[in-house]
């Protein structure tokens, strides 16, 4: 490449692409952290000073006296109304890494449901099914919408009004009416995410292929340019931004539809079973726990996208 | 048809509706550019100039009157490819490199990648711009931007160039700069260009054919031959025929503009 020896090129050519986890650690090394720690260290402050007024109507506090003494006693209740921070670390360390992961029964070794790792991937597989399943139909939609403008007056008062109803109050009837046609397991939980997920995907979508400016689409058309080929080579491209952002909302609300997918039939595994089977049984250290699974789930699965997010978009020539 | 003659427009008139008024964007334009000329549209805004670039790029359908380019009508011109479009802004895909962007009329038009790949460097060089194929738009400066806009419209070998204002968004350095590397492009190409501009000096210096044109409605007022020999520097603006050539634009201008006040 016979590049000129400007003052300009040189400078441009200093200008170094830095790995996605470079400028993760160089926002830590920055002190991103501190605030983010500062908040955490706050919240446990409170959290545990909340421990001693939240549970002081439980018999075990009746006769304690002293204000060191009855805050001893509410961080160690057995069944609190609100158990305190290491009390649900201990129970999580427990249930996962303190539980055998497999267990062996007639059929060979099987996951072992003792385990809040089993009910989190159980959890899991539903909510990426149900993720990938919305993110097709969502973009699907989207492309329907963006290109066919009777379909943008039609459809989308209803996608809106699909989200108004309740999903506590559908997801009974999925669970059921796929239950009575023989679709149990996975699946009907996976619809109740994809019900819940492919809303975001569109709403995204339709707004980032619509989002090249008049004079793109005008360029495409001087080279007369296919429909085909103005959606691949334009509009997906430019809609590759709101693609993530889509879908950081649609993981975390595929959990949810997952977990509030396990609620109604009392199912056998699950976060959601987990939740249900704890407060069946006022274990309220499960469900805090089955709680803080949940959510380090959704911080996992928003973490990969937004590492895949950094990387499409460096790959993309983003600016950093 | 006369093969020598790239545009040949004839009674045309634009009417946008909106609303419940209807916009006369062009009124009865009669326009024949020949082959290899450069051709300046000039005049205040809104006054039809891009509206008229528009037709010939069929970017836009006139309401009456017909235009031919090249010989045939604009929509059998474009479905051919033989016009290269710049637009006042650079519009380069911010996701694909300079190269890349250069590349994007050929890919669509199903060059083989080698070819699509020479072709982009020897353009990209023709507008001083080798080396920067890897770089992506952000990285270059606004005149830069727009050079690689004026490479991928010249990429295909289109025999007719259309520019709306190319120059307009940059500082007046950079736009002689520019000026004089399209003189000599188009000297060397000798393709027909077709120029729209608000400047003066631009249009004098660049065109062998000055259009005038006044607002409300669009119409083409005055047709000036203006030819200042082939080696034009950016000095002959100082000189008595630029300037003599420069006094007639300004008057057809102001003769436009008379009424409206």
């Amino acid at each position: 490449m016979p590049a000129i020896p400007t003052t300009t090129s040189a400078r441009l050519a200093a200008t170094g692409t830095m790995t996605p986890f470079a400028h993760v650690w160089s926002g830590v090394r920055r002190g991103a952290l501190l605030p983010v720690a500062t908040i955490a260290a706050i919240i446990l402050a409170v959290w545990y000073l909340a421990c001693l007024p939240m549970n002081r109507d439980l018999p075990q506090l009746a006769h304690v006296d002293g204000l060191i003494d009855r805050y001893r006693v509410a961080w160690s209740l057995e069944r609190p109304l609100l158990p305190a921070p290491h009390q649900i670390a201990t129970e999580l360390f427990a249930s996962t890494l303190g539980t055998p992961l497999l267990r062996e029964t007639a059929d060979g070794m099987v996951l072992n449901p003792r385990n809040l790792f089993t009910h989190a991937w159980v959890t899991v597989s539903a909510t990426l099914t149900g993720f990938v399943i919305g993110l097709i139909l969502g973009i699907a939609l989207a492309i329907a919408i963006v290109h066919i403008n009777a379909l943008r007056m039609s459809l989308m008062p209803w996608i809106v009004a699909s989200q108004t109803v309740p999903i506590l109050a559908i997801a009974p009837i999925i669970i059921v009416a796929l239950g009575s046609m023989g679709i149990v397991g996975l699946l009907p939980k996976a619809v109740i995410s994809a019900y819940l997920s492919f809303f975001p995907v569109t709403i995204g979508m339709t707004k980032g292929f619509a989002s090249p400016d008049a004079m793109l689409l005008d360029l495409m058309r001087t080279y007369s340019a296919s429909p085909t080929e103005i959606f691949l080579k334009l509009r997906w491209p430019a809609a590759i931004p709101m693609l993530f952002s889509s879908l950081k909302v649609s993981i975390s609300i595929s959990l949810v539809g997952a977990i509030v997918g396990e609620l109604p039939t009392g199912a056998q595994a699950g976060i959601g079973a987990r939740l249900l089977s704890g407060s069946y049984y006022g274990q309220t250290v499960q469900i805090w726990s089955a709680l803080t699974m949940a959510a380090i789930m959704a911080s996992l699965l928003i973490a990969v996208i937004a590492l895949a997010e950094r990387l499409t978009l460096n790959a993309m020539g983003a600016r950093p | 048809m006369n093969s020598e003659i790239a545009i040949d427009i004839r009674n045309l008139s634009l009417t946008f509706e909106t609303g419940d008024s209807a916009v006369h964007a062009l009124d009865n334009a009669n326009l024949s550019v020949a082959k290899g000329e450069f051709v300046s549209f000039i005049g205040p805004s809104g006054c039809g100039k891009t509206t008229l670039l528009r037709v010939i790029a069929d970017l836009e359908t006139p309401t009456l009157g017909s235009i031919t380019v090249n010989g045939m009508s604009a929509r059998e011109a474009r479905l051919n490819r033989h016009y290269g479009y710049v637009f006042q802004a650079p519009a380069l895909y911010p996701w694909r490199t300079v190269e890349a962007n250069v590349t994007l009329p050929l890919e669509i038009f199903g060059l083989p990648a080698a070819e699509r790949r020479t072709r982009a460097r020897t353009h990209l060089a023709m507008v001083n711009l080798a080396g920067f194929e890897n770089k992506y738009p952000w990285q270059l400066s606004g005149g830069m931007q727009q050079r690689v806009s004026i490479a991928r419209a010249l990429s295909f070998e289109p025999e007719l160039l259309l520019m709306d204002e190319p120059f307009g968004a940059l500082d007046e350095i950079s736009r002689d700069r520019l000026n004089e590397q399209l003189l000599k492009l188009w000297k060397k190409t000798g393709k027909t260009v077709v120029f729209v501009t608000h400047s003066i000096p631009e249009a004098v210096f660049l065109s062998t054919l000055i259009v005038v044109m006044s607002p409300r409605p669009g119409r083409i007022i005055d047709v000036i031959d203006c030819d200042l020999g082939d080696e034009r520097t950016l000095d002959i603006r100082e000189t008595p025929e630029f300037l003599k050539l420069a006094h007639r634009v300004r008057e057809g201008l102001r003769a436009g503009h008379s009424y409206d006040d």
